[in-house]
């Protein structure tokens, strides 16, 4: 089979709002009322070296749905898919550098064979300064798998903490916050993936 | 420091890249100022593509218009924009040459006096009230996309002295898998502004040339539109954990 070279990234630039956060593209919001599982709000504000909140970056998230299933062709186990829940969102960070998600818990995902991963939720990052998109994950600080999870185990066990999402219950709803810091003290880990 | 004049031939580079170093850029390119607060200082922890990356939103992705992918008269104003019409076409592919199909390719560009429709594009350039500047298409079977649109205006911005950005598109696909996620930007061919450019200069030679529309005399129609051709090539899974099923897997 042929190869083809690869396209470059480039960065997402400051002037993305329009295209990618159109009003019929807003993705904050992955769930609707019959939606299964744990509703969730995951917030968190986007840091640059100086710890300054960003306000001009975008974070774009995606997981499974409530069983650890994904909606996708190649996630094919025998696992129940939901029809009201795709998985992805995407959101601006505000002027404050805040962006917030209302999704619900994912369940395990399968790691290979034999073991599983933790509840998680891949997150990317885009923003001016950022000549490629940043890949990170979130995990639930409430959850006792964290402890087997194969990616966990593969970072360093004092940068772990970054990728702990804390839960809170504010005004009744279950609240994740999760920070991302680019760059510097509390440094989020990223992925080469 | 000038650079005025100048190509952005030294500057520090950095070492944090995600993907292959020779197709993708730096974290750190301090000639991009915005780069020096943004990038990671610490190195990225390599972890296998696992069931989380290997699938993604691309297949569920797909509401479009035909409208859509007409950035001439998508404003909705029934008006037309102004410039020089021009046609981009190309077809997104994976790393083995395979059409990528029905996968959502969003763009936006600055009008053909380089001024955005934003909030923040404060420069005095005039707007255009026929333009959004925005535009999204899905491929067809052959992974083919198809816009037609203006051409760009070259803009300045603050990164350095009298720095100007050469005309250019941003695209955003997301391909197969969490993996194949790409934005990047397309440029047009002999362009002076290239070489003076260090967010097109952060992407290291051959893969910055392949960020540069080939002029298509045979996508040109006559007393219509220039035509443009740029194929895109997206990261696909290097291995997966699971039995593909018969046939293509998108
Ligand atoms: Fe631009």
């Amino acid at each position: 089979m042929s190869t083809a070279r690869l396209t470059g990234a480039q960065t997402v630039g400051p002037f993305f709002h329009p295209a990618l956060l159109r009003e019929d593209a807003r993705r904050n919001v992955l769930v609707q009322p019959e939606t299964e599982g744990e509703r969730i709000r995951i917030e968190g504000c986007v840091y640059d070296g100086d710890g300054v909140p960003v306000p001009d970056a975008m974070v774009e998230i995606w997981q499974a749905n409530h069983y650890g299933r994904h909606r996708h062709p190649l996630d094919q186990r025998p696992l129940p898919l939901d029809p009201t829940f795709i998985g992805f969102g995407r959101c601006g960070t505000d002027d404050a550098g805040r962006y917030w998600f209302e999704t619900i818990k994912p369940g395990p995902v399968s790691f290979d064979g034999e073991r599983s991963q933790a509840p998680h939720i891949c997150v990317l990052v885009f923003a001016r300064g950022l000549l490629n998109h940043l890949v990170t994950r979130l995990y639930f600080a409430d959850e006792p798998a964290n402890a087997a999870d194969p990616v966990l185990q593969r970072v360093p066990p004092e940068r772990r903490e970054t990728l702990i999402a804390q839960r809170a219950v504010v005004d009744g709803a279950v609240v994740y916050r999760f920070d991302i810091v680019l760059q510097g003290d509390g440094e989020t880990v990223f992925f080469n993936i | 420091m000038s650079w005025k004049g100048t190509a952005v031939e030294s500057t520090t580079i950095g070492t944090i890249i995600r993907g292959d170093r020779e197709v993708f850029p730096p974290y750190l390119y301090a000639a991009y100022r915005a780069s020096n607060r943004r990038s990671p200082n610490l190195p990225l922890i390599e972890v296998p593509l696992t069931l989380s990356e290997l699938t993604g939103p691309g297949p569920a992705i797909s509401e479009v218009t035909p409208e859509d992918a007409d950035l001439t008269r998508n404003a909705g104003t029934g008006g037309e924009a102004i410039g020089q019409r021009i046609i981009v076409t190309g077809r997104v592919l994976d790393e083995h040459g395979r059409p990528v199909p029905n996968t959502l390719v969003e763009i936006w560009q600055a009008n053909a006096a380089g001024r955005y429709l934003h909030r923040n594009d404060h420069w005095p350039a005039p707007l255009d009230p026929n333009f959004l500047g925005i535009g999204r298409c899905l491929t067809d079977e052959h992974g083919v996309y198809r816009f037609l649109s203006i051409r760009p205006g070259a803009y300045p911005w603050r990164n350095h002295p009298n720095a100007w950005r050469p005309s250019h598109i941003h695209f955003s696909l997301f391909g197969p898998s969490l993996a194949s996620r790409l934005i990047t930007q397309m440029y047009f061919p002999d362009d002076p502004l290239h070489a003076l450019d260090p967010i097109m200069n952060a992407v290291p030679e051959p893969a910055r040339s392949r960020l540069i529309a080939t002029y298509a005399h045979d996508v040109t129609e006559p007393e219509w539109a220039l035509g443009y051709r740029w194929d895109i090539v997206l990261r696909g899974p290097q291995a997966t954990p699971f039995e593909e099923p018969e046939g293509e897997v998108r």
